[in-house]
């Protein structure tokens, strides 16, 4: 669908608004009373109070987390379904969170590793080799694999990373009480340093996505069109994973395993405002953000006090848009 | 010497071809896989020789091996047989009736639907000190309930005009992951020390199998195992493509119907008394149709004896390699498993082009 341009910049304006405004929702809701005069106040005069504590240390960093995180799956699915021509194309689909949480869970049964810090490192590296992997197994072959057998291929690297996770796990169970709750993929807890460690990584990512945004478009058009028309396909595919890994491996190493954006909102957004990309990165990259925070959000009150990881919450949410895509996909093949 | 033998028995009754050559591959894997068998017997913390093996077998030999042997290592092996049966089986049907060969139970989630309804099982019948509130016993019916709901849903979710095999596989990895999801969720509900049992019991492993358990699993396998040899000749159909069976006039959507079922039976079977051993049901099936090619009326019982081999060599590596320490054996599988599939994948892509 191809929409005017004012429709486009409205789209993305309010997106955009529609974020700021879940943000705020974010750091103002949740088991902690506050108020959003609270919230002016922590900022205007900290008194150290529970209410200003939890504002400052854990909610702020929370939702700027979430949107982040949410921005760059998103962002990243995107253009992981242009170069593969595949609606299923996405981080999770392709054992990236596989193949982070094997990287975590090797650090922390071989290595002993126990920071917050060092995880994120390591997923971020775990996720670069997944990619590289599935990437490569993509590029073997010129015409692409079709949409079955890349999802099939990212099943089975999801399928050998996880069981060598599972393996390690068994022989190891202290280990297991570290990492439970970081293979569920969370935005809590997380301290705001990991999301200023991560930030200029997903920032390069955002910015190369845009800059090569008119490149995508001819690609998206088939490769043969696009070194017709003088685009240079292999080095453009080299950056394509660049920006997966700047993204995909930022978001995985900041909130660990989160599942379905990447498959979501690439969707929705096209729909929304068509394939050009220099319109369609900008909304999809708020369009995700606004669904991890609103997940998020949810998250909170399901089985309060308690909490139910995000990235389970995108799984459920996500698991019947997937069915959805699937049937499309699986009746025009 | 002509290599097919036709043979009849009575007017009509039973009929086919009997395949000199199969016969003797599939002989010669029967051996291999009773090779495994009595070497898994032998081998482990406390070596014990053949003639010792024997000895036990036939009812006699010194108590301490009668108790490694027939209350240790005998259940355990034979309950990995019986698995290895019951996945490749269902591999071999689920494949045909796909018509695509990277099709298995593990794939399209049935085996991670057995796997939440364990999970929760675990979780949701433990009390405040950490006691199952029922029998243990029950485990297995919930696998058996849970891998049924997934293949339900599976097959629903999957119904568009008829059964598309594509549909199949891309809801069926949805779901799985959506069915992990859960798994998680619960296991980070429930008590930490249920969340590792559950981990284990999720990886697959035969470890701590009873006599009991081989008694209820080995009918079930029995059974299906039989079915499934009567379906061959649908499968052998339905592998030809749609448009051929249906002039045949055979009703396909009732026969995938049917066959769906068995390899549900066969998986929840063995997911419940073994975990989620993964990759079984690809392999095992594919290095039969190598072997001996793809009729159907052959492969199934070459698929399960390779199936067989293949769970009691993964057990038996699994207890050698880290012991004390048991590694489950679905580590193994997975290992073997995940890039044989890949390598598979390409195999299938260059064929194409």
């Amino acid at each position: 669908m191809k929409q005017s341009k004012g429709f486009s910049i409205l789209l993305i304006t309010g997106s955009f608004i529609l974020m700021l405004g879940l943000i705020l929702a974010s750091v103002r809701f949740g088991y902690q009373q506050t108020s959003f005069i609270q919230i002016v106040r922590s900022f205007t005069a900290f008194d150290g109070s529970n209410a200003h504590l939890v504002i400052q240390s854990v909610r702020i960093p929370r939702a700027l987390i979430a949107a982040a995180v949410g921005a760059s799956l998103a962002v990243a699915g995107v253009l992981m379904q242009t170069l593969t021509k595949n609606p299923l194309a996405s981080p999770s689909i392709f054992g990236v969170n596989a193949g982070a949480g094997l990287a975590v869970v090797i650090g922390v049964t071989l290595f002993n590793v126990t920071s917050l810090h060092s995880f994120a490192l390591l997923a971020f590296l775990g996720a670069g080799i997944a990619i590289v992997a599935v990437f490569g197994l993509g590029s073997l072959d010129r015409n692409g694999l079709s949409p079955l057998q890349l999802t099939l291929a990212g099943a089975a690297m999801t399928a050998l990373f996880g069981s060598v996770t599972q393996g390690l796990l068994v022989l190891n169970e202290s280990a297991l009480e570290q990492v439970l709750f970081w293979l569920a993929g969370s935005v809590q807890g997380r301290d705001i340093a990991l999301l200023w460690t991560a930030l200029p990584y997903i920032a390069a990512g955002f910015a190369i996505a845009l800059f090569f945004a008119p490149s995508f478009n001819v690609l998206a058009m088939g490769e043969d069109v696009a070194s017709g028309l003088g685009v240079k396909t292999g080095m453009l595919k080299i950056w394509i994973g660049i920006i997966v890994v700047l993204l995909a491996g930022g978001s995985v190493a900041v909130a660990g395993p989160i599942g379905f954006i990447g498959i979501m909102i690439p969707h929705l957004a096209r729909k929304l405002i068509g394939i050009d990309h220099r319109w369609l990165i900008p909304l999809s990259a708020f369009l995700g953000a606004n669904l991890l925070l609103l997940a998020d959000l949810v998250a909170r009150y399901v089985i309060m006090p308690q909490e139910v990881p995000v990235g389970v919450m995108t799984a459920l949410i996500g698991t019947p848009i997937f069915i959805y895509i699937a049937r499309r996909v699986g009746t025009s093949s | 010497m002509k290599r097919f033998v036709p043979v009849r028995i009575g007017q009509k009754a039973v009929s086919f071809l009997f395949d000199k050559l199969t016969f003797l591959r599939v002989t010669l894997a029967l051996l291999v896989a009773a090779g495994i068998f009595f070497i898994s017997l032998g081998l482990g913390e406390v070596w014990v020789s053949p003639l010792d093996i024997a000895k036990v077998l036939f009812g006699g030999g010194e108590p301490f091996h009668q108790l490694i042997i027939r209350d240790f290592r005998l259940p355990r092996i034979l309950i990995a047989l019986l698995v290895g049966v019951a996945l490749a089986v269902a591999g071999a049907l689920l494949q045909g009736m796909v018509r695509n060969p990277l099709a298995s139970p593990d794939i399209i989630g049935i085996s991670g639907g057995a796997s939440v309804f364990v999970v929760g099982f675990l979780v949701l019948f433990s009390d405040s000190n950490g006691a199952l509130t029922i029998s243990i016993q029950w485990l297995p019916v919930a696998a058996f309930l849970g891998a049924l709901l997934a293949a339900i849903l599976v097959y629903s979710f999957s119904w568009k005009n008829g059964l598309s095999p594509v549909r199949l596989v891309l809801i069926g990895i949805g779901l799985s992951m959506f069915m992990n999801a859960c798994t998680t969720l619960l296991m980070l509900v429930g008590p930490i020390y249920r969340a590792s049992q559950a981990n284990i019991w999720i990886t697959g492993s035969v470890n701590g199998s009873t006599w009991g358990q081989v008694w209820i699993l080995f009918p079930w396998v029995l059974v299906l195992f039989i079915i499934s040899l009567m379906m061959a000749r649908h499968v052998n159909l339905l592998e030809l493509g749609d448009d051929v069976t249906k002039a045949m006039g055979s009703p396909i959507s009732k026969q995938r119907i049917v066959i769906l079922l068995l390899s549900t039976g066969l998986v929840g079977g063995s997911v419940a008394f073994a975990g989620g051993i993964g990759f079984v049901g690809l392999m095992a099936p594919h290095l039969a149709r190598k072997l001996i090619g793809s009729s159907y009326g052959a492969l199934i019982p070459m698929s399960a004896i390779i199936g067989a081999a293949l769970v009691m060599l993964a057990d038996l590596i699994g207890r050698l390699i880290a012991a004390p320490l048991e590694v489950p054996a679905g580590v193994f599988t997975a290992a073997i498993g995940a890039p044989y599939f890949i390598y598979l994948l390409f195999k299938e892509r260059s064929k194409k082009s």
